[in-house]
């Protein structure tokens, strides 16, 4: 049984919930004064954020392997429910991540409101999700677990389906009704779960404990029920759909914060209640993941490949780099599952950071068309390197965050864990294709970065009139973006320097929409990049809080798969 | 002759009554009355005192509740086991009086608006209410049947209100020929029921019905009794009624029906099923299972298709009701009969909250939009934000998202049904978690015309909400927050051993 620390366990509760007073302040300011209502969600998020280093600081690394601020109060009796919450080193990370996304999320805002406008709401749902998703990470109790699992999805929704891109009705509504699905099969598992322990308790260290006790066909059927629920999430790769739509439409708000933490809760999921609670199931069902992870990390790639939306091919790159977080997790070994656990915040950091940029990107550009954003390089330099050095990010480089999560979870394929018996010749295989899957990785990320960064500017939509910070302007600027069009076209493609000239002369008073990396762009951004670096060039930041916890996890696995 | 019976009539001794168990009845029957007689009395200008009138009689009636809970550790039991008071018909009758209360609220302005005939519009109301009120005491195939029929005819002619509108007739003469053939099947059921085991106690009924295997005619008339409830309320095959009833009959009538007379209708299927059918879960548990299973997939699925809002919630009522029913397929399997209890009576009162509030609003945006459409809610966001997101609460709840109350009904009916343990049962969950998903698209495309969808007329002056439907707003959704994160407060009213153990023990 894991230990426990009840010290500062309010921190914890007040961490989680802070973010609900910005959104009763936000009840009470004035629709119209959006300063005013964007400062209100960046002091909300700050102190949100300050709270969760608080929580880091206050949190004992040397003992990461217990959970600490642990807490257990009476909830609902009669299901035998607490209100049961704790961090240890699995957890803490991402704990930590979803307070700091928001809150460059938040600063993002200020500049960057999607065009529906309305921040009032839009800044209130934000800040609801940071409530679920934080609280989803300190559950320690499958009930309130689902409770705040849940309470992601409604914001999500209508951050998607509000704010979004065009075909934002579909994308939204698709994106609630597979998670919708999948946690309806969830609680399923976690009631019967729950009823075949003998109705004693919702605690995941309870769990922990006796779901090892259940006979191992049911522990197969009620692994079953969590995995369409977590799969769904992550996305694994039949259950993946919901995500490029959703991606692509979504706000860039919206997309980052899907990137970086909502994903996780799929894998964290794994990691923290299916696995530790069912080691047969998980023992039945790790080759599944394992070979279905494999799928999604080549057929994401080859997807990517084929996309001519650049949104959209960071979207499917994502089912991508789950699948290495998946693989990892599928080897049940204390090697894998750290990978696994950094690649979650690593892909969180990186993929985030994409998503940013294709914001920023259709901000200027008004379009995700790969072909029309040629010489990025050239009209706004510092906007292409941060594409090009998020693209090494992403595709693995060592010495960023990127590699640590995808080279050690490739790795540990080599070893499953010896005691689950399972088949060597299946991982062994599963790591070589993985590993071929870093190489696609790297086509799409290069071929995109060629398309996008290299070249000269074609003048495509040098005319629409959309200054930095002037999104009053919007009005007058789309109508003359479509007659460019033809002429735009025209000059890529017969690529005569006199055509061209004559597209950028007529339009030239375009040009200084292109402008490079704004202030607030960099306020929000070089935390990111940062991080990216410092985790990148000194993992064992990470790794060494992750590490007692999952040691945890697999000495618990060993010993039950020892006789 | 007469002088035969006076002289019995001399010898009748009057049981010992309990009068403060049986204050809130008096209440209301003094009510209705004073209700009455008030009506009778007021100047056509000062109609609107009935209504307050109403209220009051609602929250006097629900004083005794208060102190009979309170007061009493145990069941109180009357008219020899008969009539019982205990936690389970207290939380309930709890129920009917605020959601009547609500309904009250609700109706205020349109009765007054629309001219309709005030005082005998409340009058039937309470009437009906004190059905209900009894229902929950009743343990007798006679009281249920009484408190039924008190109950339903008020109800008939509520549904056809607006006697000068084709559908409200429609509306209330479908309800009142299929409700009528309802009573009859049950009627019968019932009277067999008392053939075969000569008592109409239900506990008797189900001592004799323990006795040995079931015969024929036992099982014809255990059969009988189930759907004769089953039409009240609206399973399907026998939900017909429903959706055009709810659709002709004005909205605050349409509130009640569904919410007040579908749970007294529960009520009276909890009260046989565990009184009078312990033993009989081999006739009624295949039944209710795949009574259970259709209505709540057909009722979706139909729910899908709808363009009228308040059609859409009747079929969505109708789905929920599947959800109810589920678990009474599962008392007698493996221990979950208590939890079934408990899951049904739970969801009865969240439902409760949520669908008056959802009723409510639509109530308060049809003043505006004179429309039933779900488009007319179009942009609802842009111009009252207000009622945009107590309807998005009280969709959310019904789609069973948490935090709100609809979640941890829905949790409660899913682990009743996990507690049974057996084979159908997870069959029954897994149909249930696939209905939930489908529910879910329904009243997410509502949500969506809410906040994304245009403003369908352009007209954005923002809606004046009465204070009476403001009110009704507030109570609703404070119950659908409060139940969805603190359930623990209403869960333990139910409780199987005082319905059953204090009669049983006498």
């Amino acid at each position: 049984m894991i230990e426990t620390i009840t010290d500062n366990s309010w921190l914890l509760t007040v961490a989680t919930f802070a973010p609900l007073v910005g959104v009763l302040l936000l009840l009470f300011a004035p629709k119209d004064d959006e300063k005013l209502i964007k400062g209100i969600g960046i002091l909300t998020a700050a102190a949100t954020f300050g709270l969760g280093i608080a929580v880091l600081f206050a949190f004992d690394h040397d003992q990461a392997g217990k959970l600490q601020f642990f807490a257990d109060a009476k909830w609902i009796e009669f299901i035998h429910s607490n209100y049961t919450i704790g961090l240890d080193g699995i957890s803490l990370p991402l704990f930590v991540l979803s307070s700091f996304i928001t809150f460059v999320v938040m600063i993002y805002t200020w500049d960057n409101m999607p065009d529906a406008g309305n921040p009032k709401p839009f800044i209130a749902l934000m800040l609801i999700l940071q409530v679920g998703m934080a609280g989803t990470f300190m559950a320690q109790d499958l009930i309130l677990f689902f409770v705040f699992f849940e309470v992601v999805l409604l914001p999500m929704y209508f951050l998607i389906g509000v704010w979004g891109g065009e075909r934002r009705q579909y994308a939204s509504l698709k994106f609630f009704l597979y998670t919708m699905f999948g946690s309806a099969l969830m609680l399923v598992a976690f009631v019967a779960l729950f009823v075949r322990t003998g109705s004693e308790s919702f605690s995941m260290l309870w769990l922990a404990e006796h779901g090892g006790l259940i006979g191992d066909n049911v522990q197969i059927w009620i692994f079953a029920g969590m995995f369409v629920g977590f799969a769904v999430k992550v996305p694994m790769f039949p259950f993946h759909t919901w995500l490029p739509d959703a991606h692509t439409q979504a706000p860039t708000q919206g997309s980052v914060i899907l990137a970086a933490i909502l994903l996780k809760l799929g894998t964290y999921g794994f990691v923290r209640i299916a696995i530790p609670t069912l080691p047969e199931g998980a023992k039945a069902f790790a080759p599944v993941i394992g070979i279905l992870a494999v799928v999604g990390i080549v057929y994401g790639a080859l997807c990517c490949l084929a996309q001519t939306d650049m949104k959209r091919l960071i979207a499917f790159s994502s089912v991508s780099h789950m699948g290495f977080t998946m693989l990892g997790i599928s080897t049940l070994t204390t090697f894998g599952i750290n990978a696994a656990m950094f690649g979650m915040v690593a892909h969180g950091l990186i993929t985030g950071m994409l998503f940013f940029l294709c914001g920023s990107i259709k901000h200027r550009y008004h379009t995700y068309e790969i072909k029309n954003l040629k010489g990025m390089l050239i009209s706004m330099p510092k906007l292409g390197w941060i594409l090009g050095f998020c693209a090494m990010a992403s595709l693995g480089l060592p010495g960023l965050a990127g590699f640590w999560g995808e080279f050690p979870a490739i790795l540990s394929a080599y070893n499953p864990l010896e005691e689950a018996d399972l088949s060597k010749a299946l991982f062994r295989s599963l790591m070589v294709i993985a590993a071929l899957g870093t190489v696609f990785a790297a086509a799409y990320l290069l071929w995109l970065y060629q398309r996008t960064a290299f070249g000269t500017p074609d003048g495509y939509v040098v005319d629409d009139g959309h200054g930095h910070g002037h999104d009053d302007d919007d009005d007058h600027g789309h109508a003359p973006a479509g007659t460019v069009l033809p002429h735009a076209v025209g000059a890529g493609v017969n690529d005569d320097p006199a055509v061209h000239a004559h597209a950028a002369d007529e339009h030239g008073d375009g040009h200084d929409d292109l402008h490079d990396v704004t202030p607030i762009e960099w306020l929000a951004w070089l935390p990111l990049l940062g991080l990216i670096v410092v985790l990148g060039v000194y993992p064992q930041l990470l790794f060494k809080i992750f590490d007692p916890a999952v040691e945890g996890v697999t000495q618990h696995l060993r010993n039950y798969f020892t006789p | 002759m007469i002088a035969d019976v006076l002289a019995q009539a001399a010898d009748f001794v009057r049981p010992a009554i309990d009068w403060h168990a049986l204050a809130p009845e008096l209440v209301l029957i003094v009510g209705i009355n004073l209700v009455l007689a008030s009506d009778l009395l007021l100047a056509e200008t000062k109609k609107w005192v009935t209504a307050s009138l109403t209220g009051f009689v609602l929250l006097g009636a629900a004083i005794p509740l208060v102190t009979l809970g309170v007061n009493s550790d145990d069941a109180r039991s009357l008219f020899d086991g008969r009539y019982v008071v205990d936690d389970f018909s207290l939380i309930l009758k709890a129920l009917f009086l605020l959601a009547a209360y609500v309904i009250v609220l609700m109706s205020q302005n349109e009765l007054e608006e629309g001219g309709y005939y005030q005082g005998e519009y409340y009058v039937l109301l309470l009437c009906s209410v004190l059905g209900m009120v009894m229902m929950t005491s009743s343990r007798d195939l006679v009281s249920v049947f009484i408190a039924l029929e008190l109950l339903s005819i008020p109800a008939y002619m509520l549904a056809a209100w607006r006697k000068r509108d084709g559908r409200s007739n429609e509306a209330g003469v479908k309800y009142y020929l299929l409700g009528v053939f309802a009573s009859g099947v049950l009627l019968y059921g019932m009277s067999l029921l008392y053939g075969a085991t000569s008592s109409t106690r239900l506990v008797d009924i189900g001592a004799a019905l323990a006795d040995g295997d079931l015969n024929g005619l036992e099982i014809i008339a255990v059969a009988f009794v189930v759907a004769g409830f089953a039409f009240k309320v609206s399973a399907v095959p026998f939900h017909t009624w429903a959706p055009d009833t709810y659709e002709g009959a004005p909205t605050p009538v349409t509130a009640f029906l569904s919410v007040s007379s579908k749970a007294a209708g529960f009520v009276a299927l909890i009260l046989v099923i565990f009184l009078a059918f312990p033993t009989a879960d081999g006739v009624y548990g295949p039944l209710v299972w795949v009574l259970a299973a259709l209505t709540m997939t057909i009722g979706n699925v139909v729910a899908l298709r709808q363009t009228n809002i308040v059609r859409m919630l009747a079929y969505s009522s109708v789905s929920q009701g599947g959800f109810i029913l589920m678990p009474l397929a599962f008392v007698n399997s493996g221990d979950a009969a208590e939890s079934v209890m408990k899951a049904v009576v739970v969801y009865l009162l969240v439902y409760a909250f949520t669908n008056l509030g959802a009723f409510s609003v639509v109530i308060a945006v049809a003043r505006k939009t004179r429309s039933g459409k779900i488009s007319s809610f179009g942009g609802l966001f842009s111009y009252s934000p207000a009622l945009a997101v107590l309807m998005t609460i009280f969709l959310a709840s019904l789609a069973g998202i948490p935090p709100l109350g609809g979640w941890i009904a829905k949790f409660n009916a899913f682990r009743a049904v996990l507690d049974a343990d057996t084979g159908s049962a997870y069959a029954m969950a897994a149909i249930a978690a696939v209905n939930t998903a489908i529910a879910a698209a329904y009243y997410l495309r509502i949500m969506r015309t809410i906040w994304v969808d245009d403003v369908p007329d352009g007209d954005t002056t923002p809606i004046v909400t009465p204070p009476p439907i403001g009110a009704a707003l507030a109570i609703c959704g404070v119950g659908t927050l409060v139940l969805g994160v603190l359930p623990g407060i209403v869960m333990r009213f139910a409780d199987i051993d005082d319905l059953a153990g204090n009669i049983f023990t006498k």
